[in-house]
């Protein structure tokens, strides 16, 4: 599919999600629910992996670009960001191997029930 | 003329990209992942801004065009899912059980200490889904009222240290299984660690990208609650 056409599936994911999100009552995110859409889309064939590579591949190529524009909003709330300076720096530190640890234990032991129970019933 | 010039999107959009370009060369030239391109670019406007005392809504003409963007790079995120759908199916109990517990622990992890150290609402909403890829961190700190500014500063500091200490953590904690590791690597410091987990190995790599989107969604999910 040409550029112009795959955007038009890509938006057009992303417009539905938007309409989907309002309607919703509680307050989930649009992009969220976009992704869910087009994996939803994408299981049954709707849209095939053809209808959206290169504009997915231009996106996933330079997906940390599209996140310095939000980073420079932190200058309207730089003095927040000062006066709690050490703190957040820490909680952000800390939680990160925490988060390592029980996510790998997790699948290292989900996997390690997995093999006992597969053995047993060999 | 720079009246003219700070009242067009133009101004915006050549200042991030420029910037950008700017971040690229550095990395490239030092090769360190505490010099990433989103944080030499982003510090490098708002020290441009600040010195020429230019407003901040001048930028936000051009720049609020690109966080609109930030709706199709989460959504592409599925293509990644779909394209690993088969090692998704293989590994579906272990590795949906471990995001589970692991954006539970980030969660709670965060609400703890925030508390602990009596940050206010807005900070812990900020801080709250700093372990999941930047685009959805931002929505859900908004959906709770946090400063997207902020979300994406604490990403970055879960991205850069799973990027430079993701090996070390496998030691630190006995991790030996491949699957474990990738999907931890994904869990905690979402694109920046699944880079590390490129080098790493091919397994490792596909389950952290499966592990991002997990993440998100689950965490998004878990925001609902609070």
């Amino acid at each position: 599919m040409n550029i112009m056409g795959e955007l038009a599936v890509l938006f057009g994911v992303c417009l539905i999600a938007e309409g989907v999100s309002a309607l919703l009552p509680v307050p989930f995110p649009a992009s969220v629910i976009g992704m869910l859409l087009l994996l939803a889309l994408l299981m049954v064939r709707v849209v095939r992996e053809r209808h959206i590579d290169r504009v997915c591949g231009f996106l996933s190529d330079n997906m940390s670009f599209f996140f310095v524009a939000p980073c420079v909003g932190l200058l309207k709330h730089l003095d927040v960001l000062l006066q709690c300076l050490v703190p957040f720096c820490i909680i952000a530190l800390v939680t990160t191997p925490v988060v390592y640890f029980v996510t790998a234990w997790t699948v290292q032991l989900t996997r390690a029930l997995q093999r006992r129970k597969g053995a047993r019933h060999d | 003329m720079i009246d003219a010039i700070l009242a067009s999107p133009f101004f915006g959009l050549v200042l991030t990209c420029a910037a950008w370009y700017v971040g690229l060369w550095v990395q490239k030239k030092t090769g360190l992942v505490l010099c990433n391109p989103l944080v030499i670019s982003a510090a490098l406007i708002i020290l441009l801004l600040l010195v020429m005392d230019i407003p901040y809504e001048s930028y936000a003409l051009g720049g609020d065009f690109l966080i609109m963007m930030q709706t199709p790079v989460t959504v592409m995120l599925a293509l990644n899912v779909y394209r690993q759908r088969k090692l998704l199916g293989e590994y579906f109990l272990p590795v949906v059980a471990g995001c589970l517990a692991g954006s539970l622990a980030s969660v709670a992890s965060v609400l703890l200490l925030c508390r602990l150290m009596g940050l206010d609402g807005t900070i812990s909403a900020s801080l709250l889904p700093k372990s999941v890829t930047t685009a959805i961190a931002i929505a859900v700190s908004e959906s709770l009222g946090g400063i997207p500014g902020l979300t994406v500063t604490a990403v970055l500091i879960a991205g850069v240290l799973g990027a430079m200490f993701a090996p070390a953590f496998a030691k630190l904690f006995h991790i030996t299984d491949p699957v474990a590791e990738g999907t931890a690597i994904g869990a905690c410091s979402h694109g920046l660690g699944t880079a590390k987990a490129i080098e790493i190995g091919k397994l490792q790599a596909a389950m952290s990208s499966i592990a991002i989107c997990l993440c998100g969604i689950i965490t998004s999910m878990l925001a609902l609650f609070l």
